[in-house]
C-alpha cells in the first residue's frame, strides 16, 4: 500500500501527464472564470474548445504554421463565444439552451465537415527549460512540455491582472455581482458580460488548439467529450477564485493522468468504467466537500434585463 | 381572392408584435434553411438529394410516419418533464442521462424476466421511471443540501450514467446477454422478453407502439396540472420568485424537489418506453439514448415552455431524425442532422427574444417622448 502510494506519488510520467490535461482544462477554465465573474454561465466552452480544435487542425492543413493555427483556434473559439454572447445576453434567450445548441452544433459541423478536408496535423516540438528542467519529478513536468503549453503561464497572469486591476475588471466583478446598481452607475451590464464571454471564447479557442498541438496531434471530434463542462466544475470548485480554479484544474487532470497512467503503475488495470466516470465522480465528490463555504457571484446565471429584479 | 385573404387576416386581427414575431419566424427559419443547404453543397452533395431523402425517411415512404410518430413519444415524455422543471425555475440539463439510467432500469425488468406479461411491463416502466427520479433526485439533493448547481450536477451525472450503463454491459449478472459458444462482441442486453412489450398500433400500414397515445396523453395531462391545479400554480409562483414563493408559504424545498423528481422520472420513463417500444431491436446498448435526452430538452426550450406546443415541436424534430436514416442511404453523412436541428434551434430562439426587445425598446421611446 505505502510502495503504491510512493508511486503515485512519486511517478514522473503521471505527473506530466497531469500537467498537459490540466492545462487544456485552464485554458477554458481561466476563460470562464472571467464569464462567471461576470455572471454568466456558459456551457458552451466546450464547444468553444471543440471549435478552436478544429479551426487549427483546418489552419494548419492549409498552411504548417503553430502560431497562426493558434491564433486561428482563438478566433474560432471567439466567434462561437460570439454567439453566445449575442443570442444569450443582447437578445436574452436562455443562456444555457443556447449552450447546450451550440455544443450539438459545433460537435455536429465539425464530424459532419471533417471528411471534407484531408486534415494533416502534428505535434510541437518539445522545448525543455533548461536548468528547471532538471528539477526531480515535477521539473520535467512543468517545464519539460511541447512549447505551446507554455502560453498557460503567461495567460493565468494576464487574466489575473485583467479581472483585479482594471477598470474593465471592476467593471466585469461589479456586473457579476449586482448587475442594477451596477447599470445605475452607467455601465453597460450586458455589453460587459459580452465582452468577459468573448475572452472565454478567446481562451477556450487557444485551448483547444494548444491541446492540438500539445497533446493529441491529430483531430478527432470526440477529443474534447466533456472537457468544457469539467472546467466549468472547476471554477465552481475553486470558489469562483482564481487561484482556485486552477487548483481545480490541476486536481481534476490529476485524477484524469491516474485513469490513464494507473495500468502502468500499478501493472494491472482496473475497472475501464470506473476509471472513465473518475473524473465526474471526483467532480461531485470534491464540489460536494467544499461547495458550501464558498460565495458566488451573486448574480451568477441570472439574465440582465433592465428593470427587472 | 385578395379581398378574401384582407379579410381573413383582417379578422385574425394581428396586431404589430405579432406581425413582426410571425415575419421574424419566417425570416429566422429561412435563413436556417439557407445556411443547411449552403453546408451541404460545401461538402459536395446535392441539396435536393438531401431534402428529398429527408422527407421520404420522415413522412413519404411506406409506413415512415409511423416511424416518425414512434420517434416523437419519448422527446414529447422528456420535453414536458423538462417544462414542469422549467417552470418551477429549475434547470435540470441531465435530461439525457436520466433517460439512460431509465432505460437501463427498465431493462433490468424487461429483459432479464421472460417471457414477460403485461405486469411486467408496467413494472418495468415504474423502475424505469423511478432510476430517472432518482437520477435527477440525486441532483436535486445535492442542491437543497450542499448548493452544488443543478445545471453543473445533472450534466455531470450524464456522463456518470453513461459509464454506469456501458457497466452493466459488461457483465452476465448483470444485464449483457451472455449467449454460449459465441464471444461477445456486441455488448447489449437480451431482447425485451415478447410478452413484456408495448402494444404495436397499425394504421394503413403505420406501425407504432402505444407510448405514442401515452406521450400525446401526458403532454395533454401535464398542461392541464400546471395551469389549472395549485400544484402547477405553485411551482409558477417557485420559478417566478422564489422569495414571494416563501411569503406565500411555498416550500421551496418540497416544491422545487416535486419537480425536479417529475422531471427525471419522465424522462426515466421515456427511456423505458423507447426500450419496450421496439427501439434498437427492443435490447439494451450503452448507446441507447443517443441524444434522445438532449433532444427533448431542446423541445421544452423550443416551445418555450409550453407541453401543448411541445407536440408538434417533437413531431418536427422526430421527423428529421427518422428522415436522418434515409440520408446515409443517399450517401449523405448523417450527422448533418444535428447541424440541422441546431441551426433550427437557434432560428426558433432567435425571434421572440428579438421581438420582446423591440417591444420593450418602442415602449422606452414612447415614454421618452411623452416626457
Amino acid at each position: 500500500m505505502l510502495g503504491f502510494l510512493g508511486n503515485v506519488l512519486t511517478d514522473g510520467p503521471l505527473y506530466e501527464s497531469t500537467f498537459r490535461l490540466a492545462a487544456v482544462l485552464a485554458f477554458a477554465a481561466v476563460g470562464e472564470w472571467v464569464a462567471e465573474r461576470a455572471g454568466t454561465i456558459n456551457i458552451s466552452v466546450e464547444a468553444m474548445l471543440l471549435g478552436g480544435h478544429f479551426g487549427a487542425a483546418i489552419a494548419f492543413t492549409a498552411s504548417p504554421n503553430f502560431v497562426l493555427a493558434i491564433a486561428v483556434g482563438g478566433m474560432v473559439g471567439v466567434s462561437v463565444a460570439a454567439l453566445q454572447a449575442w443570442l444569450s445576453h443582447y437578445l436574452t434567450a436562455d443562456q444555457f439552451g443556447i449552450g447546450l445548441t451550440l455544443n450539438i452544433l459545433l460537435l455536429g459541423l465539425a464530424a459532419f465537415l471533417q471528411p471534407r478536408f484531408d486534415l494533416d496535423t502534428r505535434l510541437a516540438g518539445v522545448t525543455s527549460i533548461p536548468l528547471l528542467a532538471d528539477i526531480p519529478v515535477l521539473g520535467p513536468a512543468l517545464f519539460g512540455q511541447r512549447w505551446p503549453m507554455y502560453v498557460i503561464y503567461a495567460l493565468v497572469p494576464l487574466t489575473w491582472w485583467l479581472v483585479m486591476r482594471t477598470n474593465w475588471g471592476l467593471e466585469v466583478r461589479a456586473v457579476g455581482e449586482d448587475p442594477q446598481a451596477a447599470d445605475v452607475s452607467g455601465i453597460r451590464v450586458n455589453a460587459r458580460r459580452r465582452q468577459a464571454i468573448l475572452y472565454a471564447g478567446l481562451l477556450s479557442g487557444i485551448g483547444g488548439a494548444v491541446y492540438l498541438f500539445g497533446q493529441v496531434g491529430r483531430f478527432e471530434s470526440g477529443n474534447i467529450g466533456g472537457k468544457g463542462i469539467i472546467a466549468i466544475a472547476a471554477v465552481i470548485f475553486g470558489g469562483w477564485t482564481l487561484r482556485g480554479a486552477v487548483a481545480g484544474c490541476l486536481l481534476f487532470g490529476y485524477v484524469d493522468a491516474l485513469r490513464l497512467n494507473l495500468p502502468t503503475i500499478l501493472g494491472y488495470s482496473l475497472n475501464s468504467q470506473l476509471l472513465a466516470s473518475l473524473p465526474f465522480l471526483a467532480t461531485i465528490v470534491v464540489m460536494l466537500l467544499f461547495a458550501k463555504h464558498t460565495r458566488q457571484p451573486v448574480a451568477l446565471a441570472r439574465p440582465f434585463v433592465r428593470g427587472l429584479k | 381572392m385578395r379581398v378574401v385573404l384582407r379579410s381573413a387576416i383582417g379578422r385574425l386581427r394581428l396586431g404589430r408584435d405579432q406581425r413582426e414575431l410571425a415575419l421574424l419566424y419566417v425570416a429566422c427559419l429561412v435563413g436556417a434553411l439557407l445556411v443547411s443547404l449552403l453546408l451541404i453543397e460545401v461538402n459536395g452533395s446535392s441539396w435536393t438529394r438531401a431534402v428529398n431523402a429527408l422527407v421520404d425517411g420522415a413522412f413519404q415512404n411506406p409506413g415512415r410516419w409511423g416511424e416518425t410518430l414512434r420517434r416523437t413519444a419519448p422527446l414529447l415524455v422528456v420535453a414536458v418533464g423538462s417544462v414542469v422543471a422549467t417552470k418551477a425555475g429549475i434547470i435540470n440539463i441531465g435530461q439525457e442521462g436520466q433517460l439512460l439510467v431509465g432505460a437501463m432500469g427498465g431493462a433490468f425488468i424487461l429483459t432479464l424476466v421472460q417471457p414477460g406479461n403485461p405486469l411486467m411491463l408496467v413494472l418495468g416502466i415504474a423502475l424505469g421511471a423511478a432510476a430517472g427520479a432518482l437520477w435527477a433526485g440525486l441532483a436535486g439533493a445535492l442542491w437543497y443540501w450542499r448548493r452544488i448547481p443543478i445545471v453543473l450536477s445533472t450534466l455531470l451525472l450524464v456522463y456518470l450514467s453513461s459509464q454506469m450503463a456501458a457497466f452493466t454491459l459488461t457483465r452476465g449478472e448483470l444485464l449483457l446477454n451472455v449467449v454460449p459458444g459465441e464471444p461477445n462482441r456486441l455488448l447489449q442486453s437480451a431482447e425485451v422478453a415478447p410478452g413484456s412489450r408495448l402494444g404495436i398500433i397499425e394504421v394503413f400500414g403505420n406501425r407504432f407502439p402505444l407510448s405514442v397515445p401515452v406521450a400525446l396523453a401526458m403532454a395533454l395531462g401535464f398542461g392541464w396540472l400546471l395551469s389549472r391545479t395549485t400544484w402547477g400554480f405553485r411551482l409558477k409562483v417557485l420559478g417566478l420568485n422564489p422569495r414571494t414563493a416563501q411569503r406565500a408559504g411555498v416550500s421551496d424545498v418540497r416544491y422545487g424537489m416535486s419537480a425536479i423528481l417529475v422531471s427525471g422520472a419522465t424522462a426515466g420513463m421515456a427511456g423505458a418506453m423507447m426500450l419496450a417500444g421496439g427501439e434498437s431491436q427492443y435490447k439494451f446498448s450503452s448507446g441507447f439514448s443517443s441524444s434522445v435526452g438532449w433532444d427533448g430538452l431542446l423541445v421544452a426550450l423550443v416551445a418555450r415552455n409550453s407541453p401543448l406546443l411541445a407536440v408538434p415541436v417533437a413531431v418536427v424534430f422526430a421527423a428529421l431524425r427518422s428522415g436522418s436514416t434515409f440520408l446515409s442511404v443517399a450517401g449523405i453523412e448523417a450527422v448533418l442532422v444535428d447541424v440541422v436541428r441546431a441551426l433550427l434551434v437557434v432560428a426558433l430562439f432567435i425571434p421572440p427574444a428579438i421581438s420582446d426587445l423591440r417591444r420593450k425598446r418602442r415602449a422606452l421611446a414612447s415614454l421618452t417622448e411623452r416626457t
